[in-house]
């Protein structure tokens, strides 16, 4: 297979922005039909090497062959012409057109100075055929109308349509539920099987071992190595991304004297995709959250914190059932959600630190705060030294920031509250190994200081390396629960239902 | 997703193309209809479907020309004064000369598209936000017109007047005409390139810009279709008129209420979603509640206030169809 | 990756001894291209005019552009939500015409008058408020649909040609001020309506917690609900300030122009363009006070120049027109640059 003629080279691909390198001399080759596993920590860049492949961004320096042949990209339909396709993260499909008007966007069948609809929809159809999932998609339904991994297959047909060599995937699985996984899986491997070359970026191990023959590691914009999936082991992968032990950087657990009474509580908790959720968070403790995208982990956050509230249990906070419609309330009962996506959903990105600092705190108003009568200039100084935040200046815009001190204006934000209870949801996702372990340092000191900490994560090594307990979630419930140090197969057993459910303890 | 077969064309569609906005609105459109002559016929007045047709025709042309700018993320401010423009220049031109008809309509067209070339330009050449692009756009004319005509300029000869009063049989010529406009639009944006992709840019400029759309191409285009539908909607005025004079435009409000009626027709604000003929049926609605506030003596400003109130309510209406139907 | 030298927590120390009138500046001074046209216009203006740099002619220069300055505050506050307010003109006209038939010249209905219209103005911003958040209607469309409201009750109510006459007492708000000030011989009352709202408005938008929840709304509306924010109050109360920045601006529009069914056309256009000029974005999330009301300053400065110029008064729109886009240009332009 690694003899076959490499149909990609890309070599010697360097890129700044604003003079700051983002990739030095990078090499990444492919073959037909072969998966390659393209993985590193967030910020490595693998990102904007898939872009520069795609088109989107230019190099400052080196060369991509396709076949032998050097080509220069000035555009993404460039790319897509000569088989190089690229399917995002987050999906390029509009979700008031049809499934056959997004597959042939910018390139529809003329019949003299009309589109063919007809022809366009015979040729989606075909496409849908041909990934098998003709009876579940129409060429004439709205994006609208379909789920996030039928958008998917729509993204994948989108790419067969260019008569495709070469397909990247970004994070591919990240929406999916399991048995979805293993459907694009299938779809991945049929893809293979016909010839094209599939780059597959991913955080998860699990998939890059179970579906690619190579893996090349990408680190702060460099290439570590490229190596065969089945000459290397995950540890060693995790070492050649990160360059150190992950284990290591964990802070030590709560001792049994530093973890109190039961803080939140939740019985019985219902809603529209959740069911059956008990939780039980004592002062002093770290409870992990793990499961599979999809289970149900960040729903029981939104559900605590009010956004969607259950519909049906109870939640009691300090033993007290309390009724929490709304974040406003959820905010002046002492819970702060620090929320995945912080770009969308945490910051406010054109405002200063200082004041997305304070956004939650303002908003419940001073009389809240505990009574300390400290001016808010003074606690913003103190908060930024807390989380040991690093930025130019209070003033400066949240949007400059890196991942890491953008994540420490977050929870700058809910320390201003003084909340108690602190939900975490995937709280150091793009974010640097560094600025990763002081994240986790200060939820460990957060949980000292007796907040009650909840965290969801997808990071097995991170629920495993920082959680009192553990509690697995599938299909909408917790699976069951686990102690303290519990093994990543433990964890995916009881994740993808391969182990009977636990009675929680 | 593999074991449940999703129905192909599930809620939302009832045939090809015919959305369930649309079909809403031509609902509305029938009740008031029905309503409206039913309650002048009460009154001992005339329905005259002709008139009311006629009446339509001047914002039916402009209001097209908005939809197409509104659906690809655009807007435009400034067609009230491009109608001035028309009207006045056409008269200016043909001096009542019936041998410059000819002259004035290349003049009055070139005109027009040279004014949706810089509004497209401007917005996507130079960045500037389409409201403000237009509104500039619109108080230029608005300076360039007043300080060069102060009033009825020329006239238009009488063969032209044909294009305002004229009629083939028992349909009047200028109802032709805007059916012909609002049926080029429809295949335009169905059947064309260009259609789709201006639904792309719409619904999401980035989206369309990696697929290989060229953008600011399909925009500018937009922008030159709806001038050239203010330069009908002119050239109509100017029939009726005789002669044109630069508050023909303004004294019509066609800027806001064009952009009423593209909404009253279900296309949506931010662009991506609605089409030609539920336009046409906002239009119609205006019209014919118009014509039943006129038959039943309704105090004319009455007619501003509840105007106000059913846009706000239908663009209500759907914002509560959006959030149940696809939140 | 970040902006500048990163420095260590340690260092924000030097934000303790740091005044609040450098960091009021550094918030300001991303619109400082509409102080430098300002300037440059009320330069011009002296050059042609050096009367102009007399107290009293500046001050009745500051007076006619009271109306729209005090406007351009009101609607910024809607802007940087993220919402437009198209409705103000409207009101002015509402204001003037209503104030007339109300108090029908008597000067001893001035004082509930006026209340009664500030409530006209709560009540309008109100609506336009909650029909923009609860029924999600884009705020185009309802401050549109708001306009022809307001613009038909106004003509029905006052059967096509306005009735009334404005009190004394009402009218020298916009016209007259106190007499026999050194230096200045009239201060103005709109001058210090104006210099009130101006200080109140600033105040409220840059430092209270409003103000940063309005910016948060209209920087990201999920993140300032997800931090407590009530989004659709904060949008609502924008509306309301703008809506009785129209009451107050056409008070005072009242006062110097006298009754006309069109006392207020055209105001909101310039309103948001002066907005605009300030370096606000449409969309919401940026400006700055002083900055939308030297905005507006200045397209009364470029009025008074181009009449000044012996330009006919038409060609001033176009001249005005030329010049919103050029500066929206720009700032695009400076935007993409970095």
């Amino acid at each position: 297979m690694i003899s076959a003629p490499p149909i990609l080279q890309m070599r010697g691909i360097t890129k700044r922005f604003f003079s700051v390198p983002v990739l030095e001399n990078v090499d990444l080759d492919a073959t037909a039909g072969e998966v390659h596993a393209v993985v590193g920590e967030n910020g490595a860049g693998k990102s904007t090497l898939m872009k520069i492949l795609a088109g989107a961004h230019q190099p400052d320096a080196g060369s991509i062959l396709l076949d032998g042949e050097e080509v220069r990209f000035s555009h993404p339909r460039e790319a897509q012409a000569r088989g190089v396709s690229i399917i995002y993260q987050e999906f390029n499909l509009l979700p008031e057109r049809t499934v056959a008007q997004n597959i042939f966007l910018g390139r529809e069948p003329m019949r003299g100075p009309v589109v063919d609809a007809g022809a366009m929809e015979e040729a989606t159809a075909m496409l849908l055929t041909d990934l098998g999932v003709e009876h579940s998609i129409s060429p004439r339904a709205p994006i609208r109308e379909l789920s996030v991994a039928q958008q998917q297959t729509v993204e994948i047909a989108k790419a067969l349509s260019f008569e495709a060599s070469i397909l990247v995937m970004d994070e591919p699985t990240a929406a999916l539920s399991p048995h979805e996984v293993e459907a694009l899986f299938a779809r991945v491997r049929l893809l293979q099987s016909r010839g094209l070359a599939v780059i597959y970026i991913s955080h998860r191990l699990k998939e890059v071992f179970d579906l690619a023959g190579r893996i090349t590691v990408l680190k702060d914009g460099r290439t570590v190595g490229t190596v065969a999936s089945d000459a290397v082991r995950p540890g060693e992968l995790v070492r050649m991304m990160v360059g150190r032990e992950l284990d290591h950087l964990f802070p030590p657990r709560a001792a049994p004297a530093e973890i109190g009474a039961v803080r939140l509580r939740v019985q019985g908790g219902a809603g529209d995709r959740l069911h059956g959720i008990d939780l039980d968070v004592r002062a002093g403790e770290i409870v992990g959250i793990a499961g599979l995208a999809g289970a149900g982990r960040t729903e029981v956050a939104r559900a605590i914190f009010g956004v969607e509230p259950f519909t049906a249990g109870v939640v009691a906070l300090d033993g007290k059932p309390v009724r929490i419609r709304s974040p406003r309330q959820a905010i002046r009962a002492g819970i702060g959600f620090l929320t995945e996506d912080r770009k969308r959903e945490g910051l406010v990105l054109p405002q200063s630190v200082r004041d997305n600092a304070l956004l939650a705190f303002r908003s419940i108003g001073r009389r809240q705060s505990g009574g300390e009568a400290a001016s808010s200039r003074r606690s913003v100084v103190d908060l930024a030294r807390l989380v040991e935040l690093r930025a130019a200046s209070l003033e400066q815009e949240v949007r400059y920031l890196s991942g890491g001190n953008q994540q420490k204006v977050v929870l700058a934000k809910w320390l201003a509250t003084r909340a108690r209870i602190l939900i975490f949801d995937e709280p150091t996702r793009g974010i640097d190994v560094g600025a990763k372990a002081g994240i986790h340092e200060l939820m460990r000191e957060l949980a000292r200081s007796g907040v009650a900490v909840v965290m969801i994560s997808s990071e097995l090594p991170e629920v495993i390396g920082m959680s009192d307990r553990i509690l697995v979630m599938r299909d909408g419930t917790f699976a069951g629960e686990l102690a303290a140090g519990a093994s990543e197969a433990e964890i995916m057993l009881l994740a993808t239902g391969e182990m009977e459910t636990v009675s929680a303890a | 997703m593999n074991a449940t077969t999703a129905a192909p064309n599930r809620a939302g569609r009832n045939w090809r193309g015919l959305d369930s906005d649309t079909a809403l609105i031509y609902g509305v459109l029938s009740l008031v209809a029905l309503v409206s002559w039913g309650l002048i016929l009460a009154n001992g007045g005339q329905i005259n479907v002709a008139n009311t047709l006629v009446r339509s025709v001047a914002l039916g042309m402009v209001a097209v020309g908005q939809t197409l700018v509104i659906l690809g993320g655009s807007l435009d401010l400034s067609v009230a004064y491009q109608v001035s423009v028309t009207a006045v220049m056409a008269s200016y031109v043909m001096q009542g000369n019936p041998d410059r008809m000819i002259l004035g309509v290349v003049v009055v067209t070139t005109i027009g598209l040279a004014i949706g070339l810089a509004n497209g330009l401007i917005i996507t050449v130079l960045g500037v936000n389409p409201f403000i692009a237009t509104l500039g756009m619109a108080l230029v004319l608005r300076g360039v017109l007043n300080s060069s005509f102060d009033n009825f300029a020329g006239a238009v000869p009488e063969q032209f007047q044909v294009l305002g009063y004229g009629a083939i049989g028992p349909v009047p010529l200028a109802v032709l005409l805007f059916a012909a406009v609002v049926a080029i639009a429809w295949i335009l944006l169905r059947a064309t390139r260009f259609g789709h992709h201006l639904y792309a840019i719409g619904g999401s400029e980035e989206t369309a810009r990696l697929s290989g759309v060229r953008s600011g191409r399909v925009v500018i285009g937009a922008h030159m279709l709806c001038s050239l539908t203010c330069v009908m909607t002119g050239l109509f005025i100017v029939s009726r008129l005789r002669a044109g004079a630069p508050w023909v435009g303004p004294d019509g409000n066609y800027d806001l209420e064009s952009i009423a009626a593209v909404v009253l027709g279900g296309t949506a604000l931010i662009g991506g979603r609605g089409g030609v003929l539920g336009t046409v049926a906002g239009v119609l609605i205006l019209a014919l509640l118009d014509n039943l506030f006129n038959q039943l003596e309704v105090n004319t400003f009455l007619k501003d206030v509840l105007r106000g109130v059913i846009i706000i309510t239908a663009v209500a209406v759907y914002a509560l169809r959006t959030r149940r139907g696809r939140a | 990756m970040s902006a500048g030298s990163p420095s260590t927590a340690a260092g924000f120390e030097q934000e303790l001894t740091r005044p609040w009138r450098e960091r009021a500046w550094r918030q300001t001074r991303g619109a400082a291209p509409i102080f430098a046209i300002l300037l440059s216009l009320l330069v011009w203006i002296a050059i042609r005019n050096p009367n102009f740099t007399d107290p009293p002619v500046f001050l009745a220069f500051l007076k006619r552009a009271a109306p729209l300055m005090i406007l351009a505050a009101g609607q910024l506050f809607v802007i940087i939500s993220g919402e437009f307010d198209l409705s103000v003109g409207a009101l002015i006209t509402a204001v003037v015409v209503a104030a007339a038939g109300l108090t029908e010249g008597d000067p001893g209905r001035t004082w509930w008058v006026i209340a009664l219209l500030f409530g006209l103005g709560a009540v309008v911003g109100l609506l336009n408020g909650l029909i923009t958040t609860r029924l999600r209607v884009p705020s185009f469309i309802t401050t549109l649909g708001m306009l022809l409201v307001l613009q038909g009750a106004v003509l029905f109510w006052s059967g096509g040609a306005p009735r009334g006459s404005l009190p004394e007492n009402f009218r020298i708000f916009g016209r007259f001020g106190f007499e026999s000030v050194p230096v200045i011989e009239q201060l103005p009352y709109s001058v210090i309506i104006l210099a009130f709202v101006g200080i109140v408005a600033i105040l409220l938008l840059h430092r209270t917690t409003f103000g940063k929840q309005l910016f948060a709304a209209g920087g990201n509306r999920r993140a300032a609900t997800l931090s407590g924010v009530d989004v659709p109050l904060v949008r609502t109360i924008g509306f309301v300030l703008s809506a009785t920045s129209a009451v107050i601006a056409g008070i005072l529009v009242g006062g110097f122009a006298g009754i006309s069914q069109d006392a207020g056309a055209g105001y909101e256009f310039q309103a948001i363009s002066a907005v605009v000029l300030g370096g606000a974005a449409l969309g919401g999330g940026s400006g700055a006070m002083v900055a939308a009301m030297a905005g507006a300053l200045s397209l009364e400065a470029l009025f008074t120049l181009l009449n000044l110029l012996g330009l006919p008064k038409p060609s001033r729109d176009a001249v005005q027109g030329l010049i919103i886009i050029g500066a929206v240009a720009f700032a695009a332009y400076r935007l993409r640059r970095t």
